[in-house]
């Protein structure tokens, strides 16, 4: 078994302990911090496949902003562990074979594909970061500027969520 | 070389227990988190494939999603705290206004 192959597996691992413990964690800040490990597991991921620069982005913003947002709104509410209730009738009945279901479907579809994907050619010419930023900013360059203006109405949205109840209060 | 199909077995488990993470907390901001862990999943096999085909396309995507997760969260965390804040009530089972 090859170094990467290795790294591949550790890393792998982590992730889905990280991603069974999200689940089996009954207090929501134990779940933040199972899905930051997910993350960062992913960012190595990405490391070892060449991505650099979508690693750093993983790190900066999902690790970073997002999971900081999700702690903070954890502690504003004061999340305390979750209460244990009876399962509806339906996640009983659906749940669990609706997500055995999709995992199946999606593993259908790689071992058709399997032989495709092994073909495709294997050869990096130019360095990966270079090649996004190029395409970033020529081919997909009107996309990217739309997703400033995507940001700009969930800062809006955000803030008029927040605040609701205050101006309620004063009108 | 990690060979393509390992990467899409992981993001197919990883979407799947995000699926069972969804369908059974019953915390609402856990079950918010879940959203993040799927989107995270589908961010993985899109970096697989852009490796495979040695076409970065993929890493513009993931790049997209990961702005539109960052949007989605800050509204959606907007939306939880007025549902804590009119239900008192962190419970996905309390919110049933739709519900008949």
């Amino acid at each position: 078994m090859t170094a990467p192959v290795l790294i591949f597996f550790v890393l792998a691992a982590l992730a889905i302990l990280g991603a069974i413990s999200l689940i089996v964690q009954r207090h929501p800040i134990h779940s933040a911090l199972s899905l930051i490990v997910v993350m960062v597991a992913l960012a190595g991921l990405y490391l070892l496949m060449g991505a650099e620069f979508v690693a750093a982005v993983q790190i900066i913003v999902y690790g970073g902003a997002i999971m900081v947002l999700f702690v903070f709104v954890i502690m504003l509410l004061n999340a305390g562990v979750e209460e244990r209730t009876r399962l509806s009738k339906l996640a009983t009945i659906g749940g669990i074979p609706l997500a055995l279901a999709f995992t199946m479907v999606i593993a259908a579809a790689i071992a058709r594909s399997a032989d495709t994907v092994q073909a495709a050619t294997q050869t990096a010419a130019v360095a990966p970061t270079k090649a996004v930023a190029n395409l970033l900013f020529q081919d997909f360059v009107y996309p990217f500027e739309l997703t400033s203006f995507l940001i700009l109405v969930a800062i809006l949205g955000a803030i008029v969520l927040a605040q609701r109840e205050k101006e309620r209060e004063r009108a | 070389m990690v060979p393509t199909h390992y990467y899409l077995i992981l993001s197919a488990i990883l979407f799947g227990l995000g699926v069972v993470a969804f369908v059974f907390k019953r915390n609402i901001i856990t079950v918010f988190m879940s959203i993040e862990l799927m989107l995270n999943a589908v961010n993985l096999a899109f970096v697989a494939f852009s490796q495979a085909w040695n076409r970065w396309d993929g890493q513009v995507f993931v790049l997209f999603v990961i702005v539109v997760a960052a949007a989605e969260a800050a509204v959606g965390l907007g939306v939880i705290i007025l549902i804590a804040r009119n239900r008192q009530s962190l419970n996905v089972e309390n919110v049933n206004l739709l519900k008949l």
